[in-house]
């Protein structure tokens, strides 16, 4: 496998930046607005979900090229990686518990919300239509992880100072960050076209 | 609700509550993914509408028939197992019969499995009730996302292109803003708060906040 770092480089801006999985793709957006009311919340979850999200994209891209393409049930692919990524939210909150009681604290109720969030899905999924190799896997999950931290705290610091403003009542709470998030999305088209795949 | 305490079931009562009283978009504000990211176009709207009602009402259908089955420990694999089932049907058939709008949006109906709120109406309604009320609350929820759906597409391919279902209407210079994805997020969040004053202005019901 002959590595290619500038198509490496390219394929993680481009998941980060350009086709921003919140922005663009419309991705995660419970989580999203869920839990970007304060920066501390913002952090643990970004840090979580990166994780998560190149863990998962390596085994299920391990089950699905050396398990499912020869045995030919590829149209299993929803049911297996919804499976293997629930499982292996489980898996990691379980042995987080015993083993690093202290991160499990900080960051196991966010591991919990992960397990049926479509970002994480999306992931493999993506991965097997585009027929990417695994190191492309990894830094597509990589630069989909940072993409998503990157959304989860623009808007988390943009949401604090937001609690101060005057809002007008029917827009109180979701409507006026929904309104936000597309004045950010807006901003983000501007990176369209910075790298042509 | 009342239909385990009344004699006779209130079929319409089930099926607006999923359009108006508990839309999952405008009022949960679950399942908000593909709100935004299939809604610039009427067509693929009210398509991704009818693969959700399809899949809402027979994943209701299935889990009620097996609710006295489902050891209650292991229901939430169960849950997954049949809605991931039924997803696959809606998309290999969505792929079969309409291939132009499952190339723009094939991602969006297998994503369907990770649906908050689909997941939620089995645990909640269907895992408890007859098949019959199970059906019709699967139909009210799928209602009332299609109605979302169309609602957020219409105003986005009316302004953003000029047209309805591809057919040209308003011969004006469309706002091209409101089918880039940042409309979505602007269409979705004035919706939503044109849905909070009829509320507040007229139904007099409590609000959901978050």
């Amino acid at each position: 496998m002959a590595l290619d770092f500038t198509k490496l480089m390219e394929l993680i801006i481009s998941a980060s930046l350009i086709n921003n999985f919140v922005f663009t793709r419309f991705l995660g957006l419970c989580i999203f607005f869920g839990v970007s009311k304060k920066m501390e919340t913002a952090v643990g979850m970004s840090i979580t979900f990166t994780a998560v999200m190149m863990i998962s994209a390596s085994l299920s891209w391990l089950i699905f090229n050396y398990v499912m393409v020869p045995l030919d049930i590829t149209f299993l692919k929803i049911i297996v990686f919804i499976g293997v990524v629930a499982g292996f939210v489980q898996a990691s909150d379980t042995i987080m518990r015993k083993v690093a009681p202290g991160l499990y604290y900080k960051l196991g109720i966010y591991l919990a919300l992960i397990s049926t969030n479509c970002i994480i899905l999306a992931v493999p999924l993506i991965n097997a239509g585009e027929k990417y190799s695994f190191i492309e896997s990894l830094a597509f999950g990589l630069g989909s992880g940072l993409g998503f931290a990157l959304a989860l705290i623009i808007m988390a610091s943009i949401r604090e100072k937001l609690e101060l403003a005057e809002v007008p009542a029917p827009f109180k709470g979701l409507p006026m960050a929904f309104i936000v998030t597309g004045l950010i999305a807006l901003a983000f088209t501007g990176f369209s076209g910075l790298i042509t795949l | 609700m009342s239909q385990h305490t009344a004699t006779k079931i209130n079929y319409l009562e089930l099926l607006t509550n999923g359009i108006i009283k508990e839309n999952a978009i405008f009022k949960l504000a679950l399942s908000l993914c593909p709100a935004i990211a299939v809604t610039n176009s009427l067509r693929n709207g009210v398509l991704m509408g009818v693969a959700v009602l399809f899949v809402q009402t027979m994943v209701n259908l299935t889990i009620s028939l097996m609710r006295n089955f489902i050891h209650p420990r292991i229901r939430l694999p169960i849950f997954m197992l049949v809605i991931s089932g039924w997803v696959t049907v809606a998309d290999m058939s969505m792929a079969a019969f309409a291939r132009e709008a499952y190339k723009q949006m094939g991602l969006y109906i297998q994503l369907i499995v990770a649906f908050a709120s689909i997941l939620a109406r089995a645990e909640m309604f269907a895992s408890k009730n007859k098949i019959t009320p199970s059906m019709f609350d699967g139909i009210g929820m799928g209602l009332g996302f299609l109605f979302a759906l169309t609602t957020i597409s219409f105003f986005r391919e009316l302004l953003g292109r000029g047209a309805l279902w591809g057919f040209p209407i308003v011969n004006t210079k469309p706002l091209l803003i409101m089918i880039l994805p940042a409309g979505g997020f602007l269409a979705v969040g004035v919706l939503m708060a044109l849905f909070n004053w009829i509320d507040k202005k007229y139904l007099k019901s409590k609000t959901v906040t978050h």
